[in-house]
């Protein structure tokens, strides 16, 4: 393991339960690893697999996605989505050699902020073990340009090779080679 | 190319402490688009702002970056900066680098690494923000208030009064909750139902209050200023148009049940009024015992009463009701003693401090004699404080008000039996007015204070034992006693939970109900509208609780005088000539806030439903919708820069 890597983790957090509970970490001056950087959502529903895919794509080690208790959500069921997508989101992950521990979906409540800490804390660990995720961009430097904020054409769909528009934004199968080995 | 201004606020040494500013500015001022980049003491200051304000004039800013605390805190204050300078208030986008990075990370370097990617990410996020317009809605000019307890009556009775309708929704028969059962309050030692009665008749009686009880709230649809509940009467069976209260029926009823209100310690009939100053004063029929109800025989109550009032084939009724503020004011419960060593539930006088309430209560199940099962006067009675509060076993809390209902009880004893009195305390927590002076005429009287915890009761030689270690006297202590009673921890109700989630309100780690923040928002909720008020938040005594009704009280008056609430302009649009009609979004959308337009052949989004969380933006395999001010291209950007540094 090199000690020296620090890890960048990029959490989508809800504005209602996790973001809320992210600020008590800070009001309670809880200490937690550095590594996590929040982008605020209004709801985790509103995460696109292809937000997470940019992730990963632009540097991201690791990446959290964190909603409220199922049950709890502000907008009723919306974190229920967020549930059911996932699962779908870890396949397409993995076809593309992204070892499952790189991705983590939890649920933090407004007054969670300890679980936060563990939960950075753990995830931070885990990904040290891993080393860098080598980044899409990295190794497949002929999709840079597509995977570039700058490309995204209005209505946020990001155009695919060859024209077709994917809210993937990456072919999928072909890319498989040289990912991360795991079980 | 935007005009973006930076602004990194030291916030004193709450963010300088730990965060570079001056680099976290240099670096800011280097970045794409921004034109200036400062650093300063306090931006949420007036000069703060007022530097803020002078640069959009002055320099002609488009956009503001703001790098402080988190913007649940002060993204309306600077919202207003912007607009006090003619730019829209959404041209803003907040860095959070107090909550989420000076606070929680150690080591300036990292901190400041930190803070700079966050800030990048909102200078590139706030070049695609948009300028947007806040909608308004009218509000419904009524009130719901949950809960019939003195908080919910209090605030019931203060929205009435200002002039708005209100309904009162109470769970049991009649209003007036915990403190309907109190003999006494401390410290003053006014009796509670002479205090309490009056203000439940003014419920009963005033024209802008309509109270449901024996009712629950089931469904809450809508948002702040138009709710849509759902309210359910439980059939009393006892149609309350006819029935006068003249008690007929519950005087003939032959079968008795325990009583809830005097907490089992007496009886009622199966046919019942809780309790005599009981409001509305109707009685109900206990269904689940109720002989008719399980054999169908008796009818007794059918037969006479006067004026045919009884009805056992009625059904619950859903009465909806739309209201444009809801206050939710349901209070506590009581641990389960029986669960601890004890001897609750073993031993017939060991009495939690609510029965006690009821026994000395000159209306009580023993007309307000203090006594043993056997009916003799106890000569010696203890009173064990703190019984699972502050202790890591049961809730880590403290009850807050079991000490000084202790010292009134130890206080009431004494003076109607006698009895020498032992209170078992760990600390006393005499924290109100006049509360210490209270405590002190209570150990004039000569009520003894053994300070450590009753830790066990047992029994010797046909008495009770309590087990302590008295931490002043470094001993092991054994007290033997005729009475013991127990002071149990305020705990939420047990369906907290549930509850929690038809209002949309988040619970802290205890249970409790959350409010907004915990020192500057006590009353509001995480949902727009909702409020709470009472031991439904924490444990609190009856003037806490009170002063809470009368200040959600007010929070409602503030929401329905107004006539109109802001509706954020964060809602969802559908790109038509993107939308290919594959109608993935409507069944994903929990607001019903998509349809689909048959002539056009694609989805519209109803803005007047839609709030704006981007679920069904996320669902769409198009790209044709799309969410204002968190569109994806302004989170995309936002990932990339923030993973840049
Ligand atoms: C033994 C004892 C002695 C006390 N003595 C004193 C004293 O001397 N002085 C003092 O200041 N305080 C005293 N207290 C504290 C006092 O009881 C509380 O401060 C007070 O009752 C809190 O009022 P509340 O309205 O918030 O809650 P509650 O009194 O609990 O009222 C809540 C009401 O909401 C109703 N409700 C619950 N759930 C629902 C639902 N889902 N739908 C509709 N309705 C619902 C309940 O039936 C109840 O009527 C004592 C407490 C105890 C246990
Ligand atoms: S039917 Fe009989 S048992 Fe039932 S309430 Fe009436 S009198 Fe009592
Ligand atoms: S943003 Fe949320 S509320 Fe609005 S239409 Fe989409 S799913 Fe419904």
């Amino acid at each position: 393991m090199n000690q020296d890597f620090e890890p960048k983790i990029l959490g989508f957090f809800c504005n209602w339960c996790s973001y809320a509970g992210a600020d008590l970490a800070g009001v309670s001056r809880l200490k937690y690893p550095a590594n996590l950087r929040i982008v605020r959502v209004m709801c985790s529903g509103r995460v696109e697999p292809t937000m997470v895919l940019k992730a990963f794509a632009c540097g991201a080690d690791g990446v959290l996605i964190s909603g409220c208790h199922p049950g709890d959500c502000h907008y009723q069921q919306g974190n229920y989505k967020t549930l059911r997508r996932v699962p779908l989101l870890e396949r397409t992950l993995a076809q593309f050699g992204i070892h499952p521990a790189r991705f983590r979906l939890t649920w933090i409540s407004a007054n969670e902020g300890q679980k936060l800490v563990q939960v950075v804390t753990e995830m931070v660990e885990e990904i040290k073990k891993l080393g860098p995720f080598p980044g899409t961009r990295a190794r497949f430097p002929e999709l840079a340009p597509h995977l570039s904020g700058a490309t995204v054409i209005p209505g946020g769909a990001i155009p695919a090779p060859g024209g077709a528009t994917t809210t993937v934004g990456v072919p999928g199968a072909t890319l498989v080679a040289g990912g991360e080995t795991h079980d | 190319m935007a005009r973006i201004g930076v602004y990194v606020c030291h916030c004193g040494t709450n963010i300088a402490g730990t965060v570079d500013v001056a680099a976290v500015r240099d670096f800011a001022a280097a970045l794409p688009g921004v034109v200036v980049a400062r650093d300063y003491q306090y931006m949420c200051s007036d000069p703060g702002q007022d530097l803020m304000r002078k640069d959009i004039t002055q320099m002609g800013l488009d956009r503001v970056v703001v790098a402080s605390c988190s913007p649940r805190m002060h993204e309306p204050t600077f919202r207003r900066a912007l607009e006090g300078a003619g730019l829209n208030g959404y041209l803003l986008e907040m860095a959070n680098i107090r909550e989420h990075v000076s606070w929680v990370t150690a080591g300036v370097a990292a901190a400041t690494r930190k803070a700079k990617a966050l800030v990048a990410g909102a200078v590139r996020r706030v070049a695609l923000h948009q300028p947007l317009e806040e909608r308004y809605a009218d509000v419904t000019p009524q009130a719901l208030v949950v809960g019939g307890g003195i908080a919910g009556i209090e605030a019931a009775l203060k929205i009435a009064d200002g002039g708005f309708r209100v309904h009162l929704v109470e769970k049991e028969p009649s209003i007036g909750g915990q403190m309907a059962k109190l003999d006494k309050t401390f410290p003053t030692l006014d009796c509670s139902a002479c205090i309490l009665t009056p203000k439940m008749v003014a419920v009963a009686q005033h024209p802008n209050i309509v109270l449901h009880t024996y009712s629950e709230v089931e469904r809450v649809d809508g948002f702040v200023g138009n709710f849509r509940v759902t309210i359910r009467h439980k059939a009393r069976s006892v149609d309350m148009q006819k029935c006068t209260g003249c008690g007929t029926c519950w005087s003939k009823c032959p079968y008795t049940a325990p009583s809830e209100f005097d907490e089992g310690l007496g009886k009622r009939k199966l046919i019942y009024i809780p309790f005599p100053q009981a409001v509305p004063n109707k009685p109900v029929i206990d269904r689940e015992r109720c002989v008719k109800f399980r054999s169908g025989k008796c009818g007794a109550c059918q037969k006479l009463c006067p004026t045919g009032a009884i009805d056992f084939t009625q059904q619950d009724e859903l009465v909806e009701e739309s209201f444009g503020a809801i206050i939710v004011a349901t209070g506590y419960s009581l641990l389960d003693p029986g669960r601890g060593p004890w001897g609750y539930g073993r031993y017939p006088n060991v009495l939690t401090a609510l029965q006690l309430e009821r026994m000395i209560n000159a209306s009580g199940p023993t007309g307000g004699h203090v006594q043993v099962q056997d009916g003799g006067t106890p000569r010696a009675v203890a009173i064990l404080h703190c019984i699972g509060s502050r202790d890591q076993n049961y809730h880590e809390y403290c009850s807050n008000v079991c000490c000084m209902y202790s010292l009134k009880l130890a206080h009431l004893v004494k003076e109607k039996t006698g009895a020498e009195v032992y209170n078992f305390y760990i600390d006393i927590r005499a924290f109100g007015k006049a509360y210490e002076e209270f405590y002190n005429r209570v150990q004039n009287e000569g009520v003894y204070f053994i300070r450590g915890k009753g830790a066990e009761v047992g029994s010797r030689d046909g008495r009770l034992l309590v087990r302590c270690e008295d931490t002043l006297l470094g001993k092991y202590r054994e007290v033997p006693v005729d009475m013991v009673v127990l002071s149990p921890a305020m705990e939420a109700r047990p369906d907290a939970s549930h509850l929690s989630q038809v209002f949309g309100i988040q619970r802290s780690a205890d249970g409790f109900f959350l409010e907004a923040h915990a020192k500057l928002e006590p009353l509001k909720t995480a949902t727009d509208g909702v409020f709470i008020a009472g031991a439904c938040q924490g444990p609190k005594d009856i003037p806490y609780s009170v002063a809470q009704g009368a200040g959600a009280a007010a929070e409602v008056l503030r929401l329905l005088s107004a006539g109109r609430v802001t509706i954020s302009p964060v809602v969802a649009q559908v790109a038509a000539e993107i939308c290919s009609g594959c109608r993935a979004c409507l069944p994903i959308c929990p607001y019903n806030a998509v349809s689909y337009d048959e002539v056009t052949k694609v989805a519209r989004v109803n803005e007047a439903l839609c709030k704006g969380c981007g679920t069904c933006v996320a669902a769409c395999p198009s790209g044709a919708l799309s969410v204002s001010h968190f569109r994806t291209p302004q989170v995309l950007a936002q990932i990339e820069e923030v993973l840049a540094v």
